[in-house]
């Protein structure tokens, strides 16, 4: 038509564009067969650094030439003066930055980076964070950049008061960014690092109680500072999960103290089962018994062979050590890595004895913050119930009204917890096997709390909806436990660590896989009728455990129920298994 | 006379290539700063005297303000051939930029305006008609812009004086003897311009004539009027004081017809509001609402709440549907806002008026919301050098596609066939009658006989110089958007645009203020209160001290403008009785986006080419075929010669402030009589 632009068709350009690139990859690889020819023949001058310069500035990520650049730099540094070392790495870094330009996210880019930095005799440290700092504005979760970042800032000595008005200052722009909060919880113990706790070591056992146990908690008035920024995050936008999990971090527990929490010995086995606050490895964790005195050699293991690290440990003592139920026995379990150990004094007469601490002392499922901050905690928890009025359907804030709540009072606030995560399993169907869970474990908590508030060893939690078992290291001194009417699918390995056991009920269930109840020694009587026990297999090693009630018994099928019928008649075991669902 | 200049070449490149047989053919080298690619286009070409503009066009555009210039650029674009006419020799009419100096030549024009009457000759073109011809004459007079006001309070004095003694006259306004004893050379001619508007308004309002007050604070950073004066380069003052919408109909429009690479844009750094007298941040993003101190936490979420259901309100019908006949500050209150929020989102989010109705607000809110985040943190972008340069994008797309423009160079008449009411021809101002099959005309030059009221809506302006931001802030460069809401319910909310020196609109150490309001009364009766209610203005002596600490807070004015502009944009096509093919552009409306205008352009487009798209993307430089069976070119062809001469100086040539059109004459002047 009349004065109209002509313009190349979509097809010529096509063409066009075609061309260009099987132009360019030819000059690619012929540029890069060069490059490696050089290298094999060991070729380390100038023309390789401008070869390779020119094939990563199309393809940065080409890890090999970035090697093979390093090799002829330190070549290079070799025969040059100090000035003009400095020149050529200077060079280098302009270069760095035009790749990273075409991949801001290249590892080979960014480890060069750093690595061309410890090369130079004067690094500018602050034009590197200059460039982190462009390039957190264009990406802030690159997370290259983020790591490159700390490697500089750990270089130049940034105080850390400015690192943390840079998070500030990322937070203030945009608050949806998980390595400025993370950055940030990071820093917090440093600047404002939680006094001492002087009252702290007389309620606790071990008398060298390690100081850097709190190192990463925050003073109370800083935390203060950080509940209100949190909140005014999560207000602006509830949905928005990076400031929850930084406030769950803010109203998060220090992790326990490494240390024995139970002793118990058993003067019938002769044996001593030893409980820890965490999972070890006792075999390499240096453990020494020490019998009235006489350290003896003793090989510990684990409740359950699939268990290498586990909470909890036994061994058996030399026999007839302890069997004389007229003596008196003295035992000291020493951790000696941890140089930590708890002693047991077993009494004329009694058969077993332990010594432990108690959920209850330890506060064990509580926050560990002081009188004057649960006040905090309170006021924390108005505010997010202020937000739940608002936002009733928010997942987030009901789960961390549920976690303030069980930071507070378990016991007490148990009710409301049990309806708000009804309306978490409601309001989040597909996270709703995970509130469960989270839900069977403040349950077993909480009857751990009752159990020991009453004294008794008879731990029961039937209908309750239990989904899984934990804090089972809790329990080992329980002899009668209640499962019943849950909706538990297996007892895991760690179910073993009950060493106290005598009498399971777990009926009605879902129980496939009975895993954790070949190596109970006491056990007596076991229940799991209506469950879904599949495999005969599992059953042939129950009946091998020597030490549990059936030894007696050769060798039972389980798929086969006549088979049992016999077995029920001979043993206790009257309930077992019936109405399984095979 | 002809004149081809555009300020938004940058690195513009206009030459001269040759001069012969009368013609003066201008060519034009530019480079598309982006790319660094240079384009070679000619632009068009001109023959010197009258009688050789082409005589036949399909379009004939009068006025280069914003609505014009996008249909001029869109007919251009689909291969219509297009006239671009303006009387003034500016572009852009009321939409234009000026510098400081040309700010004042464009006021002493308004001023001689007032006073003088041109006389018309019929007989020039009476001989051009035929019979069976009509005439329907055109306006000479712009009668747009009304009650000019200007006062200057920043010193008169040499800088060096400025420390021993008070300035007599600091609050005085400007007197004609001093301004001009005291100007440099090159602006003298500007410089007389200012006083009579201001005389008269001292004789009429009793002002102060002079105030011998102590010099207000920070002496050694105090500007002088010849400081202004001599920077006023620096300046680009707009007439009309909008901002574009980040996902507005303009920016859109801007991108999708790659106009947007003849210009640069600067993000607005605040959003403000000013209540009881304290100017305080808006909080309108995330980012704002997470940082804002004013806000407890509640009225954080219930204002977050509501933004987003206003991204999608009309998912929610339940929401609002009972409100719909209702005002939206009713419907606010039921949304349990605070009375802070209600004011927050009424006045500067949504910015509509008390008596607005429900949805209309609900969408003003969504509009504002969207345009969040596409480039910052605000809905707004303000392209550097001021307002003025994005109708000068849209000419130079025109003229890359083929159009030609006449600055100074007006329609006296058209000319209508009496058997099909539709204008045939123009006669311009040089009496050469010039046939088309369109022709678009901007208000101003339409005569109140074709009009079917002659009532009109106006705008109150005021231009503000100022030393300081009325939001001290970490950073200095921002521009900042301020709105003001009306005391009493009935009176009109005022919107403040406070431009940095790094939007390149003013020197550095200055603010320049933009209020707009609709008009109740005078620009100087809407706008003064609010002026001296956010600026500190010197006024009698002895009354700077008593004001204290306060007064000395708010910035100071240095110079102050107002004036009402006519606002026509509620006019359409049944407001004017003529012929059908003339399509009137209305003028810039009070609103702060440009929708209106676009949307105009838009469908005026449509009207002229019902089935053409409307400005498709330009094609990259380099995929436009130039050889052989190349384009139509218009005039003489690509000559690579001329090319490479002209791009040399191109490099020379540094940035051509827009505004002294009197240079760019002397050149087309000079240029083929030095030939000959």
């Amino acid at each position: 038509m009349h004065g109209r632009v002509k313009v190349k068709s979509t097809a010529q350009q096509e063409e066009e564009k075609r061309k260009e690139r099987e132009k360019k990859l030819k000059a690619f690889v012929s540029a890069r067969d060069a490059v490696l020819r050089k290298r094999s023949a060991g070729e380390h001058d100038e023309e390789a650094l401008q070869l390779t310069q020119q094939l990563l500035s199309s393809n940065p990520d080409f890890a090999t030439l970035w090697n093979y650049r390093r090799e002829v730099l330190l070549q290079l540094e070799t025969s040059r003066e100090k000035d003009e070392v400095q020149k050529l790495y200077e060079s280098e870094l302009h270069f760095i930055e035009a790749c990273l330009k075409v991949n801001p996210k290249s590892y080979g880019c960014w480890h060069h980076r750093s690595w061309v930095n410890t090369r130079l005799p004067q690094p500018d440290w602050t034009r590197e964070l200059g460039l982190c700092d462009r390039c957190l504005s264009l990406d802030e979760r690159n997370f290259h950049c983020w790591d490159y970042r700390r490697v500089v800032v750990k270089e130049s000595g940034v105080s850390v008061e400015q690192e943390l008005q840079f998070t500030d200052r990322l937070i203030g722009s945009n608050f949806s960014n998980y390595s400025s909060w993370h950055y940030r919880s990071t820093l917090l113990p440093q600047l404002h690092p939680q006094p001492a706790p002087d009252s702290a070591s007389n309620t606790s056992p071990s008398p060298t109680a390690s100081p850097q146990i709190h190192s990463h908690r925050v003073c109370e008035e800083q935390l203060l500072k950080e509940y209100e920024l949190a909140h005014n995050a999560f207000f602006t936008d509830p949905n928005d999960q990076s400031a929850w999990f930084y406030y769950r971090w803010l109203l998060g527990r220090a992790e326990r103290e490494e240390m024995i929490s139970c002793v118990y010995v058993s003067r019938e086995r002769e044996r001593v089962s030893v409980a820890f606050s965490k999972p070890v490895h006792a075999q390499s964790e240096g453990l020494m018994l020490v019998l009235d005195g006489q350290p003896q050699q003793v090989e510990w293991r684990s409740t359950h062979p699939r268990l290498r690290h586990s909470p909890v440990w036994l061994c058996d003592l030399p026999p007839g050590s302890v069997s004389d139920i007229s003596n008196e026995h003295n035992l000291t379990v020493h951790w000696t890595e941890k140089y930590t150990h708890r002693d047991c004094a077993l009494y004329t007469g009694c058969a077993e004895s332990w010594c432990r601490d108690s959920a209850t002392d330890q506060e064990l499922f509580r926050s560990e913050l002081s009188v004057e901050k649960s006040s905090v905690l309170q006021a924390e928890l108005q505010s997010c119930n202020q937000l739940l009025e608002l936002e009733p359907q928010n997942k987030w804030c009901l789960l961390t009204i549920i976690l303030l709540m069980r930071a507070l009072d378990p016991l007490g606030h148990e009710k409301e917890t049990l309806a708000h995560f009804q309306t978490l399993k409601e309001v989040d169907p597909m996270r709703s096997s995970y509130y469960s869970d989270l839900c069977s474990k403040f349950l077993i908590e909480n009857t751990i709390l009752k159990m020991e508030y009453a004294e008794v060893r008879v731990f029961s939690l039937s209908n309750k909806n239990l989904t899984t078992l934990c804090h089972l290291d809790q329990l080992l001194l329980v002899t009668h436990i209640n499962l019943s009417s849950n909706q538990l699918l297996r007892l895991p390995p760690q179910f073993a660590m009950l060493q106290c056991l005598e009498v399971l009920e777990a009926d009605d269930n879902a129980i496939e896989s009975l895993e954790g109840l070949y190596h109970l020694p006491k056990l007596e009587e076991v229940s799991l009728r209506n469950n879904r026990i599949l495999f005969a297999i599992q059953s042939k090693c129950f009946i091998r455990n020597p030490f549990s009630a059936f030894r007696a018994s050769a060798w039972f099928d389980l798929v086969s129920r006549s088979q049992y019928s016999s077995l029920i008649n001979s043993y206790r075991l009257c309930r077992i298994m019936e109405g399984q669902q095979i | 006379m002809f004149l081809l200049y555009f300020k938004t070449w940058r690195i513009p490149v206009l030459k001269i290539c040759c001069v012969h047989f009368g013609y003066c053919v201008f060519k034009c080298v530019y480079f598309s700063v982006r790319h660094d690619i240079a384009c070679h286009v000619t632009v068009c070409s001109f023959k010197m005297a009258a009688e050789d503009l082409p005589s036949q066009f399909d379009v004939v555009i009068l006025g280069t303000g914003l609505t014009e210039s996008v249909i001029a650029a869109a007919c251009s674009r689909v291969g219509q051939s297009v006239l671009h006419l303006d009387r003034r020799n500016y572009y852009a009419g009321n939409w234009a930029s000026f510098t400081f100096n040309g700010l004042l030549s464009w006021i002493e024009e308004y001023k001689n305006q007032q006073k003088v009457q041109i006389t018309e000759s019929e007989q020039v073109w009476r001989s051009l008609i035929d019979e069976g011809e009509d005439v329907v004459p055109l306006s000479s007079v712009d009668s747009s812009i009304s009650n000019l006001e200007v006062f200057c309070y920043a010193s008169e004095e040499e800088e060096k004086e400025e420390e021993t003694k008070a300035p007599l006259t600091s609050c005085q306004p400007v007197n004609a003897e001093t301004v001009s004893e005291e100007t440099t050379g090159d602006s003298t001619e500007a410089q007389d311009t200012v006083t009579e508007p201001s005389q008269s308004q001292e004789e009429k309002d009793s002002q102060p004539i002079s105030s011998p007050a102590d010099p207000p604070v920070e002496v050694e950073k105090k500007i002088t009027y010849q400081k202004l004066v001599k920077e006023g380069r620096r300046f680009n003052i707009d007439l009309v004081s909008k901002l574009m919408y980040s996902r507005g109909a303009l920016v859109d429009l801007l991108i999708k017809s790659n106009v947007s690479r003849y210009a640069e844009f600067k993000n607005i750094g605040h959003i403000l509001t000013c209540r009881n007298g304290k100017v305080e941040q808006v909080p309108c993003s995330r980012a704002d609402v997470f940082a804002s101190k004013q806000l407890t936490v509640v009225e954080k979420r219930m204002l977050m709440k509501f933004l987003t259901f206003c991204l999608d309100f009309e998912q929610h019908p339940e929401e609002y549907q009972d409100y719909t006949e209702k005002p939206f500050r009713e419907f606010l209150k039921n949304k349990k806002l605070t009375e802070n929020l209600q004011d927050f989102v009424l006045h500067s989010i949504a910015m509509v008026t008390q008596q607005t109705l429900t949805e209309e607000g609900l969408k003003a809110t969504q509009h504002f919301l969207r345009c969040l985040g596409r480039y910052g943190n605000t809905p707004f972008l303000f392209p550097l050098y001021g307002l003025g340069e994005i109708p000068q994008c849209f000419c130079r797309m025109c003229a890359v596609f083929g159009g030609i423009y006449c600055l100074r160079h007006s329609v006296q008449c058209l000319v209508v066939d009496k058997a099909s009411n539709k204008v045939k021809a123009v006669i311009d101002t040089r009496g050469q009658k010039i046939s088309c099959s369109h022709f678009v005309v901007e208000d101003s030059y339409i005569r109140d006989e074709q009009r079917q009221s002659t009532a009109y809506r106006q705008i109150s302006r005021a231009v503000l110089i100022t030393d300081r931001s009325v939001l001290p802030s970490e950073s200095d460069q921002q521009i900042s958007l301020v709105t003001i809401p009306p005391l009493e319910s009935s009176a009109p909310a005022v919107r403040m645009v406070e431009l940095c020196s790094s939007s390149m609109t003013c020197m550095p150490g200055t603010y320049l203020v933009h209020l707009t309001c609709s008009s109740s009364g005078t620009a100087q009766e809407d706008l003064a209160p609010v002026v001296s209610e956010l600026f500190h203005v010197s006024t009698i002596p002895g009354e700077e001290p008593s004001e204290g600490a306060e007064e000395r807070s708010k910035p100071a004015v240095l110079w102050v403008m107002y004036f009402n502009m006519r606002d026509t944009s509620a006019l359409d096509s049944s407001s004017y009785s003529l012929p059908s093919n003339v399509h009137v552009c209305t003028g810039p409306d009070g609103s702060l986006g440009s929708d209106c205008s676009i949307k105009l352009a838009e469908s005026v487009f449509h009207h002229i080419l019902p089935d053409e798209e409307f400005c498709p993307p330009a094609p990259n430089p380099e995929d436009i075929i130039y050889d052989g069976d190349g384009p139509q070119a218009e005039g003489p062809g690509f000559d690579e010669s001329v090319n490479t001469e002209a791009e040399e100086e191109g490099a020379a040539h540094e940035k051509n402030p827009s505004t002294e059109p009197a240079e760019m004459d002397s050149v087309a002047d000079t240029t083929p009589s030095s030939e000959e």
